[in-house]
């Protein structure tokens, strides 16, 4: 159940909001980079005929 | 077996591999746990009244903020002394997890600031270094991509590194060396009676250990990707020359 927050609702809402919203981004982003990169290595690496780094 | 030998990207590789899931997987654990923890199974303060459920954000966001960038220093210290490549490679993945929770520990404090002081915003001497730290992040990223030859980044960038360490230092210790600020102390303390009461420092501890967690996944997975890029780079190079 929802802890009752008073007037101070927004400002702990917000800093929840705001917080979870940034560490989404980066950890999305990152997670993205990460598959991308990984994709083109493997792609280079098969035109290379080169092993694969694991 | 020595600690030198993950310098080398293949024995890192194979290491980050395993323990990378086990660490985003406590890392997660530990943030939704500490944070529900937190939010809905702690009192009101008597003071602040429930703007101290912000204190599970904030604080250990702040303090990573400072402890990813003393990583970076130590990071390119390696760099500059031993030529490690991964060193300088995962200090360049550090940074924008840092950034992150520099401007986590910035948006936080300006909404705990607001109904508590009275403003979003003071020149005060830990709120103006911390965001000063946020402006080496952001300096440090774009040096980063400044420049090409990446050998010459990762020399540039330790340098700056250095010179932010001032900074770094400074957010945390600028309570200390002025006293007429509006930001409190510290809020966590070896002292018990200076320590934040037991019944908001038990979820704090989880908070703080689920930040850590997450900045040491977010930097391995990050540092991964670095050396799969840095492959990739001297791979099109050598097929360029072939």
């Amino acid at each position: 159940m929802m802890p009752e927050l008073g007037k101070y609702a927004g400002a702990v809402l917000g800093s929840y909001a705001a917080s979870i919203a940034l560490i989404v981004v980066l950890v999305g982003w990152s997670l993205w980079r990460a598959a991308k990169v990984r994709r083109a290595l493997a792609e280079v690496e098969a035109r290379a005929g080169a092993k694969t780094d694991g | 077996m020595s600690l030198w030998e993950y310098a080398n990207p293949q024995k890192f590789m194979q290491l980050s591999r395993k323990v990378l899931p086990w660490v985003a997987a406590a890392s997660l654990l530990c943030l939704v746990g500490g944070l529900a923890w937190g939010f809905f199974g702690t009192p009101d303060d008597y003071k602040q009244g429930s703007t101290v459920k912000i204190i599970y954000l904030h604080v250990p966001a702040a303090m990573m903020a400072i402890n990813a960038w003393v990583m970076m220093l130590v990071a390119s210290l390696v760099w500059l002394i031993r030529r490690h490549h991964v060193s300088a490679l995962a200090a360049k993945a550090a940074a924008p997890v840092g950034l992150i929770f520099t401007l986590i520990a910035l948006a936080t404090g300006a909404l705990w600031g607001q109904p508590m002081w009275g403003t979003w915003w003071a020149w005060d001497p830990r709120l103006t270094s911390f965001l000063i730290l946020a402006l080496f992040y952001l300096g440090y990223i774009a040096l980063w991509q400044a420049i090409d030859d990446p050998d010459t980044a990762a020399d540039l960038t330790s340098v700056l590194c250095m010179v932010g360490s001032v900074f770094a230092l400074l957010s945390r210790y600028a309570v200390n060396f002025w006293n007429q600020g509006l930001h409190q102390g510290a809020s966590l303390s070896l002292d018990k009676k200076e320590n934040v009461a037991d019944v908001f420092w038990f979820p704090l501890l989880v908070c703080i250990a689920g930040f850590v967690l997450l900045f040491l996944a977010l930097v391995l997975l990050r540092t991964r990707t670095e050396i799969r890029l840095r492959r990739m780079n001297a791979l099109i190079a050598r097929e360029r020359m072939g």
